[in-house]
């Protein structure tokens, strides 16, 4: 009966028992509860772009919410435009796809800083897929995109929405994975993402600017926010995410600016002239009656 | 050694919460401090009390895995061959703290978001393996259930406090409350953010920056060493 448990045979069994046992039963939850982890973070997600027009719903509603005001979701191309693919929008994991083209960078440049340097600026010729989410809010379509960077830590991401004039944002949320509390991440707080609101992403001339978070205070620039004390390097991490991932789409946003211009203005032009004549017609017309 | 085992067999005759029992609880809180008197964990005190409710969280987790963990090696204790016993400590640690882990998940995902960082926090917190090593390898369930819980509480009472003043004085905050009014931009309680400073801030009163970054945590607990040692003279080393 009695069993030395410090000889080696002891030793060896106890070890292979306890590793088995502790790894099926680790794999048994992990396995039960996947389905249940997976619709949270799905979730997860229609509550944060949901959040970034401004709608805040709870969990249980999201899935619900969520169809209610998506008017479509596509899919765009490493050039902005949009792709005809069966990649349904919802289930790209751009996180994903942002980590395996990083990746690609470092090893096709490994050992030549330059050439990395200047792989890491041009970002985004992977052919990787783009989602874009069209929202419907207050009878306008809003257009959340998808953003994804490096905080301090580790990975940061969230979701900025454009207006229909393709410049002016709507909203924005942040979310990161281990930031540090009270520094980096505070760009989950509304404190943090609401000056967003009303920025935009094109200067007078229209060309691109992004929008950047500046140290020590926007002061009213119209293309940036207030960047967080004691949380540079997550503040810039926040920049060169929203810069290289909006580059991506801008294409995109110009097309929504552009196509109708020059034909409305010519019909506002003709239209306002036709007005124009036929009022001050009219108004002739009422002085000789009176 | 026959007559050992009967003496033993009668011994768990002894109340619940016996005297003995009950140091077990209360040691850890003051002479037998895990933080200030043993400074173990030291680590997890500096990265999250920058806001008390981080504090909070974490100390339920700790309280959590230190008490289970020491219930299952105390369980095990005969089992557990020699040579390897600090592998399987942490081979038991790291699996409950990932079973928490994924249950929280599933179930209670907010708390899971809000826990995030401080899960992997949880298995290198040097408290856990001590408490193992040092009690739940010689000791019976019952009084390994509480030591857990105590050293837990101990670790958990300094956390809060440092995090206390951590936040009202670095963040003017107190569980994300704003004590001394707002500052230009905060979010206001109807969504919109403020124009002007009020309250203190109007005044001119700064937030201290430095009390947000780690160093200052560590002189928070080295005050709370100062100040406990100067009250229980039992501490003082000759």
């Amino acid at each position: 009966m009695a069993v030395d448990v410090n000889s080696n045979k002891y030793t060896f069994i106890f070890a292979t028992v306890m590793v088995v046992v502790v790894a099926t039963l680790l794999a048994l939850a992990s396995e039960s509860l996947k389905p249940m982890q997976n619709e949270n973070v799905a979730n997860e997600k229609r509550q944060n772009i949901l959040s970034s027009i401004g709608i805040s719903v709870d969990a249980s509603e999201a899935k619900a919410a969520y169809e209610k005001y998506l008017v479509e979701a596509v899919v765009l191309d490493a050039n902005g435009a949009v792709k005809e693919t069966e990649v349904n929008a919802f289930d790209i994991d751009v996180l994903k796809d942002y980590k395996a083209g990083l990746s690609n960078i470092y090893k096709a440049n490994a050992g030549d800083m330059e050439a990395m340097k200047a792989a890491l600026t041009s970002w985004g010729e992977g052919g990787v897929n783009y989602p874009l989410f069209v929202l419907n809010k207050d009878g306008q379509d809003v257009y959340v995109v998808p953003v994804v960077g490096t905080g301090l830590w580790g990975p940061i991401w969230g979701y900025v929405t454009v207006a229909s004039d393709g410049k002016t944002v709507v909203g924005a949320v942040f979310d990161h994975k281990s930031e540090t509390p009270g520094l980096g991440a505070e760009i989950k707080e509304a404190s943090f993402q609401k000056p967003f609101e009303g920025k935009t992403i094109f200067d007078e001339n229209g060309d691109f600017t992004g929008i950047k978070v500046i140290k020590g205070g926007a002061k009213g620039d119209p293309h940036g926010v207030d960047a967080i004390s004691g949380g540079t390097i997550t503040s810039n991490g926040v920049t060169e995410m929203l810069v290289r991932t909006l580059k991506i789409y801008e294409p995109y946003f110009l097309g929504l600016q552009t196509p109708a211009e020059p034909e409305v203005e010519e019909v506002v032009a003709d239209s306002l002239t036709m007005a124009m004549d036929s009022l001050n017609v009219e108004v002739v017309d009422t002085t000789v009656v009176d | 050694m026959s007559e050992v085992a009967v003496e033993k067999v009668k011994k768990p005759s002894e109340p619940l919460f016996s005297k003995k029992n009950k140091a077990l609880i209360s040691n850890p809180l003051d002479d037998d401090n895990p933080i200030t008197v043993q400074v173990l964990g030291i680590c997890s005190a500096l990265a999250i009390t920058v806001q008390v409710k981080q504090a909070f969280v974490m100390t339920l987790s700790v309280m959590f895995v230190a008490a289970a963990g020491n219930v299952i090696v105390s369980l095990m204790r005969n089992m557990i061959p020699n040579r390897i016993r600090i592998i399987v400590q942490l081979v038991i640690v790291a699996a409950l703290v990932i079973l928490v882990d994924q249950v929280l998940k599933a179930f209670v995902y907010d708390i899971s978001k809000a826990l995030s960082v401080f899960v992997g926090l949880i298995i290198t917190n040097c408290i856990i393996m001590g408490r193992l090593e040092a009690f739940a390898l010689g000791n019976k369930p019952w009084p390994a259930f509480l030591d857990g819980i105590g050293n837990g509480l101990g670790y958990g009472v300094i956390l809060i406090l440092v995090s206390v003043f951590r936040e009202i004085l670095g963040s003017g905050k107190i569980w994300g409350f704003p004590l001394f009014g707002h500052k230009v931009g905060a979010l206001l309680s109807d969504g919109t953010l403020a124009t002007e400073a009020s309250g203190l801030y109007a005044l001119g009163y700064v937030d201290n920056g430095l009390m947000i970054l780690p160093p200052m945590a560590l002189i928070t607990v080295g005050a709370i060493i100062w100040v406990q040692r100067a009250r229980n003279t039992k501490l003082i080393e000759a």
